[in-house]
């Protein structure tokens, strides 16, 4: 039986019926056409479908559709703005913290979520961040120096 | 140094924009009108014959489109080495192991698919199984396939010089054994494969492949389609490091399934299908004898080896030879002997994993130099020193090292680690905790032969220049599957022709633009690279031979420099060629008014002249290596290696280990991206520390994976990896374009033995079977303690 549910994905509110068994992931992926968001393990081990539900950095593969009734979402898609890269964006792309990609998005929005509630992290702290963010062609060094770049920026 | 205006820069990837901003678009994010779900039923057994198959229910279940076995596929044999197909779409007589695929269906949707696979009914009679590689070989022992006597499908007997001789001339002689586990490669993006037959019979396959020739190549051949009427398109692909590279009996039976619908099918794996296909690294077990003289040179190396590659051969043979050949090298070694045998198990099937059947030999090698060091009271990497090949050198195998920055990369860890200060030189261990290791590697830069016997162009590249004036787009079937590539490629280009980045379009991964054979074995920079040179070089020529025409001056007195047409032989007037391109673009704005002629008004002038302007490349490696069985396995035309130094702290009472530091040095030849190689011996060093201290894949009695998921499988996170230090060494590769050659895999090659040598030096501690976790430690900790108590 489908429920009829209403959220606000990237600023842009939806109303949407999906079975109660649906995940986010799948509503994002899916039903929206998010495809931005990836889903690398499906059982909450991997962090590549990192999104951010009402400003928390959430996986969106153990998240029903139905728990994101009346809640914001924010995906990877909604970080540029007017097609410029945002600071943090752009400092993944110009520190080579980019590779193969999938992880991207997933890192993205818990940097995101991580910078707005600590815009000056030490590297412990970005490290212990990212740490449910699986990466395996970077080694993690360019992110984390991606993170610091970008923030550094922040004092400007 | 350079005078490249592009290479050897810090440019960001031509992909990184759209990757950091969700469009990249990856297999699973495509969709086709009318796309049907695949789901693929796994034998749940690890070895038994099957009785009947039985699909009717499946077939009547509502939205159910296709139901194929065996019998809708038929049993071509296929797999990677010609000599060894011994793989078809799905089983026939047997079930191999947990996983192998028996049958597929095609459904309006997954949740149809899954629950058609349900109702298929299969019998089986169980067989007994061989989960020991080390025993499977045994008399009495289960038969898993005719056509591998005694379960083993490839050995490897070589034995070059006289390790006899070498024997008689040992100062110090000792034999040391290691062994390691299957491993995943763990990339993020599980396989997906989505494929679309049109009327006139061709057949389009986007996957998530590392190598779109050979898989179309599999494709025709297993499904009996015309070679022509098959593409394969390798979309964003998010990691691949080996296992991507054959082609799978999912890519098959996709495909099956969109040609008997005649829609459009998709599949993409969980991870826990990631696990049960595999085709990721052997299990290997190694026994070394390595002698060397008073003064620490090294005098033979007799190896004995047996890898066991799981159900199937897949790269496996490629493997056997590999783990022997890739031994040749660092060092100067003028007698080895190396037995190699490749055995089948019911365990998923083993394939190609980045540093491919060589990390876990040079691991108990470098071990050795380690021991011997302590032995003769010298510093290990004074041992390296003196025993390290230099350009111009033939190892013992007949590869030659036309670059090699071997001793430079030594030196410089061992300088920027502070490695004097923080080891004794005396060769005695620090102990308490704290320790530090180096060791070697070498590696391949391209396999000097294709997969297949031909004298096939290993790539070709066809640059075409717009008509419109201005930009260029350079057509490969090269496979970028997150390494940077196509990055690679589009700065070769805009070097070559004077042209900004952004003028100059990839496109790649699509078997109907050129040939390339793939990404692996460490290629596509030194291959890939040299024919994108020439194609671009041909393109240029073409170009500037018809200004020059139009001109009356010779071609030679024009170059293309920062989107410009440059006169070498002194000023020349434009201004009838502008005055056409003007004229044709009337209503136009930010027309090119200075005195220089544009490269946008010299493309289009010479395609008026001329006609569409394409400019081709071809490379294929000259013939190498020597005579004797297997020598083309190892062959390339240039070799990278790689030194790094571990510093690690260990718990002593709980075995946990700390890598507090790695610091590595590789030899690519020459840096196109500097970031890039950066980027690829960071990603080395962290997937070789996996595997050194956490990675292994665990099976139950009856041959299950019991932790087919990256919560059980452990994989470095950000907590785990400490600081990497990356150091570039040049060494301007002679046969590599620009001088550029491998990275990929070279820098993963030390990792394993630096850290095992960064142990001991903490702990006093050998431990012989990877990975090293706490438990092991501990357990090696305390007996090392009560022999001694």
């Amino acid at each position: 039986m489908k429920k009829i549910i209403s959220l606000t994905v990237n600023g842009v509110s939806h109303e949407v019926a999906v079975e109660p068994r649906r995940t986010l992931l799948e509503l994002i992926r899916e039903d929206l056409g998010l495809t931005g968001t990836k889903k690398g393990c499906g059982i909450g081990d991997c962090g590549t479908c990192t999104v951010l539900l009402d400003g928390v950095a959430t996986f969106s593969c153990l998240t029903l559709a139905i728990q994101a009734d009346g809640c914001t979402v924010e995906t990877v898609e909604s970080l540029a703005e007017n097609g410029q890269l945002n600071r943090l964006q752009q400092a993944f792309v110009d520190q080579g913290a980019i590779q193969c990609g999938y992880c991207t998005p997933g890192m993205l929005m818990t940097t995101t979520e991580l910078l707005r509630r600590n815009p000056h992290p030490e590297e412990s702290e970005i490290r212990r961040a990212i740490s449910g963010n699986l990466c395996r062609c970077t080694g993690y060094q360019k992110i984390v120096e991606a993170i610091q770049t970008a923030t550094e920026d922040s004092d400007e | 140094m350079s005078d490249y205006r592009i290479l050897n820069t810090r440019a960001p990837r031509v992909d990184a924009v759209d990757k950091a901003t969700g469009k990249a678009i990856y297999t699973d994010d495509l969709r086709r009108p009318g796309m049907l779900y695949a789901a693929i039923l796994h034998s749940p057994l690890a070895h038994a014959r099957i009785l009947n198959i039985d699909t009717s229910r499946a077939e009547q279940l509502p939205g159910v489109k296709a139901v194929v076995t065996y019998r809708e596929a038929g049993t071509t044999p296929y797999g990677v080495s010609p000599a060894r197909y011994d793989e078809t779409i799905f089983c026939h007589d047997k079930v191999r192991y947990v996983g192998d695929e028996i049958a597929a269906v095609a459904a309006v949707d997954q949740d149809t698919a899954l629950e058609a696979v349900r109702l298929i009914k299969v019998d089986f009679e169980e067989l007994p199984i061989v989960l020991d590689g080390r025993t499977a070989m045994d008399e009495g022992q289960p038969l898993l396939h005719e056509m591998h006597k005694n379960n083993m499908c490839a050995k490897v007997n070589w034995h070059f010089g006289d390790i006899e001789k070498g024997r008689k001339e040992s100062h110090i002689i000792r034999t040391d054994h290691l062994s390691s586990k299957m491993q995943d490669a763990a990339f993020m993006e599980p396989q997906s494969i989505l494929a679309e037959t049109e009327s006139n019979g061709n057949l389009t396959m986007w996957s998530s492949t590392q190598a779109p020739h050979y898989v179309q190549r599999t494709l025709a051949m297993a499904l009996n389609i015309p070679l022509h009427k098959v593409r394969v398109i390798k979309p964003a692909v998010g990691g691949g490091f080996g296992p991507k590279a054959s082609c799978s009996s999912a890519e098959l039976a996709v495909c099956l399934l969109a040609m008997k619908t005649g829609q459009p099918v998709k599949l993409t794996f969980d991870r826990e299908q990631v696990f049960l296909h595999s085709r990721a690294r052997h299990q290997f077990f190694h026994t070394m004898t390595t002698g060397v003289k008073k003064d620490g040179s090294l005098s033979f190396l007799e190896h004995k080896c047996i890898l066991d590659g799981g159900a199937y051969a897949s790269f496996g043979i490629a493997t056997v030879y590999y783990s022997g050949s890739l031994l040749g090298g660092p060092y100067r070694l003028k007698n080895m002997k190396y037995d190699g045998y490749r055995v089948v198990t019911n365990k998923p099937a083993c394939g190609a994993q980045r540093g491919h059947g060589a990390v876990i030999a040079r691991a108990l090698f470098e071990v050795q130099l380690d021991r011997i060091a302590e032995e003769l009271g010298m510093d290990p990497i004074e041992l390296r020193l003196k025993n390290v090949m230099e350009a111009g050198e033939t190892t013992c195998n007949e590869l030659y090292v036309s670059s090699f920055g071997m001793r430079e990369a030594l030196e410089a860890v061992r300088d920027s680690a502070a490695w004097k200060n923080k080891r004794s030189s005396s060769g005695k261990i620090r102990g308490g905790g704290k320790g530090i290791g180096a060791a070697c590697g070498f590696f391949v830069s391209g396999a000097g032969y294709s997969i297949y016997r031909s004298r096939t162009y290993h790539c070709t590249v066809v640059t075409k220049v717009d008509e419109v004036g201005g930009g260029v787009t350079v057509n490969s079937g090269s496979a970028d599957i997150g390494q940077g590539s196509d990055t690679v490629l589009a700065m070769i280009t805009a070097e070559e022709l004077g042209l900004s980045l952004d003028d100059v379009q990839v496109a790649s991964g699509d078997s109907k633009l050129s040939v390339d054979l793939g990404a692996y074995s460490s290629r596509t920079t030194l291959m890939t690279g040299h024919a994108c040179r020439e194609a671009a070089q041909d393109a240029k020529r073409q170009i500037l031979e018809a200004i020059a025409g139009k001109m009356s001056v010779a071609p030679e007195t024009l170059d293309l420099k920062d989107g410009f047409v440059v006169s070498l032989a002194g000023e020349i007037d434009f201004s009838e060629l502008r005055k056409e391109y003007l004229q044709e673009h009337k209503g136009f704005v930010d027309l090119p008014d200075g005195p220089q002629l544009t490269f946008a008004e010299a493309s289009r002038v010479a395609f008026l002249e001329l006609g569409t302007i394409v400019g081709t490349g071809k490379y294929r490696p000259p013939p190498l290596g020597g005579s004797f069985k297997g020598a083309a396995v190892g062959t390339s035309p240039a070799f990278g290696c790689s030194a790094q130094v571990a510093e690690v702290s260990v718990d002593l009472e709980t075995g946990e280990i700390t890598m507090d530091k790695i610091t590595g040095a590789h030899d690519c030849g020459f840096a196109i991206n500097v970031t890039q190689v950066e980027g690829q011996m960071h990603g080395s060093i962290m997937m070789g520390m996996g595997e050194a201290l956490m990675e292994e894949i665990i099976y139950d009695k009856k041959g299950r994976i019991v932790n087919a998921n990256l919560a059980e499988y452990k994989i470095p996170t950000a907590l785990d990896v400490p600081p990497l230090d990356a150091i570039i060494v040049e060494s301007n590769e002679p046969h590599g374009p620009y001088g550029a050659k491998e990275v990929g895999e070279g820098a993963i090659m030390p990792v394993i033995p630096t850290i095992l040598n960064a142990i001991y030096d903490a702990t006093g501690v050998r431990i012989d079977e990877l990975p090293v976790t706490p438990e092991r430690l501990m357990a090696a900790m305390k007996a090392k303690k009560d022999k001694k108590g």
